[in-house]
């Protein structure tokens, strides 16, 4: 079986993907992972996910087909605005 | 404790460092061959922690622990016979042997963090942090061959070895942990710590090879 390797290298950060191993079950995979991913007092904790489990989506059935860009931050351009507003901070003082 | 109880335990951990890195490259699969080899590793590791203790002892000028690992003749050595059977290619056996050697080694250091000695104590505490991962890679193994033919018979074989790694007041914990009788007079004839296997001449004549190739070299 393979598994998926999650390492959180501090207690509260998010989990990363480390990297994946074989191993016959749960029990075997978590010695491997121990050995290969914490040994080295590198990881706080460990998650240790049977591949089988991962779901891998692709299809972007929720991305914008039409143009919805007033959605996304980089809709709006605010070039000449914050140009604009540099300048009044910059007359009245402020660098 | 007496530098010859520190040799001991360092040479334990030595030879079967060294022979359990003979799987190195050729473990069963590619994890098992990094996982066994990273044990082979820190028992060596524990070796050195022991040697170190030992010299420290012995106070003879340029006594270290290098020259204790490698510049003793073979009859001075004073590892048991168990540590010192060549068992590639047989992985059943080699398990066997990892998880009776694990479990006896528990007996033993349990002892020793309860020494008097405050060094001896706390060395065994440190080694112990990590023993603890070589007794979960041992007994998950031990399971998963469980009543496999090959791997019974090889603890039935080792089984009177290890019993003779412990001094005698230990081995009543052994068997009983393991649930099996102390091993009679017979069984042990030729196990016994002080004497040395047919195998361990050619692992000492390798072990040793390039350290007496340049005599005192700083390597």
């Amino acid at each position: 079986m393979i598994f998926e390797v999650f390492r959180q290298e501090r207690e509260g950060q998010p989990f990363q993907h480390g990297g994946s191993l074989e191993a016959p079950d749960l029990r075997f995979a978590e010695a491997y992972a121990r050995e290969f991913y914490s040994r080295r007092d590198e990881s706080f904790a460990l998650w240790i996910v049977p591949r089988d489990a991962v779901e891998e989506v692709r299809e972007p059935y929720v991305a914008d087909v039409f143009d919805r860009d007033y959605r996304r931050v980089d809709g709006y351009s605010i070039k000449v605005k914050l140009k604009e507003a540099r300048e009044r901070a910059g007359a009245s003082g402020a660098s | 404790m007496s530098a010859q109880e520190l040799l001991a335990l360092a040479d334990d951990e030595l030879v079967l460092g060294w022979r359990n890195s003979e799987w190195t490259g050729i473990a069963p699969f590619l994890e098992e061959d990094v996982a066994f080899s990273s044990i082979a590793q820190t028992e060596i590791g524990h070796a050195r922690a022991w040697y170190e203790l030992a010299a420290r002892l012995i106070e003879r000028e340029g006594v270290d622990a290098d020259t204790l690992a490698f510049d003793r003749e073979p009859g001075e050595y004073r590892c048991a016979p168990f540590v010192e059977m060549r068992l590639v290619p047989d992985w059943a056996a080699t398990i066997a042997r990892h998880w009776l050697y694990e479990t006896a080694d528990r007996i033993r250091i349990e002892t020793l963090k309860g020494s008097e000695e405050r060094a001896v104590a706390a060395l065994a505490e440190k080694i112990d942090r990590e023993e603890a991962y070589h007794r979960m890679h041992a007994q998950m193994w031990a399971e998963r061959l469980g009543e496999e033919p090959r791997f019974v018979a090889a603890v039935e074989e080792l089984w009177p070895y290890a019993a003779a790694l412990l001094p005698p007041e230990q081995r009543s914990t052994l068997a009983t942990t393991m649930s099996r009788e102390i091993p009679g007079n017979g069984p042990l004839l030729g196990k016994e710590r002080g004497q040395h296997s047919d195998d361990f001449a050619p692992l000492w004549e390798e072990m040793t090879m390039v350290r007496r190739s340049v005599p005192g070299a700083a390597w």
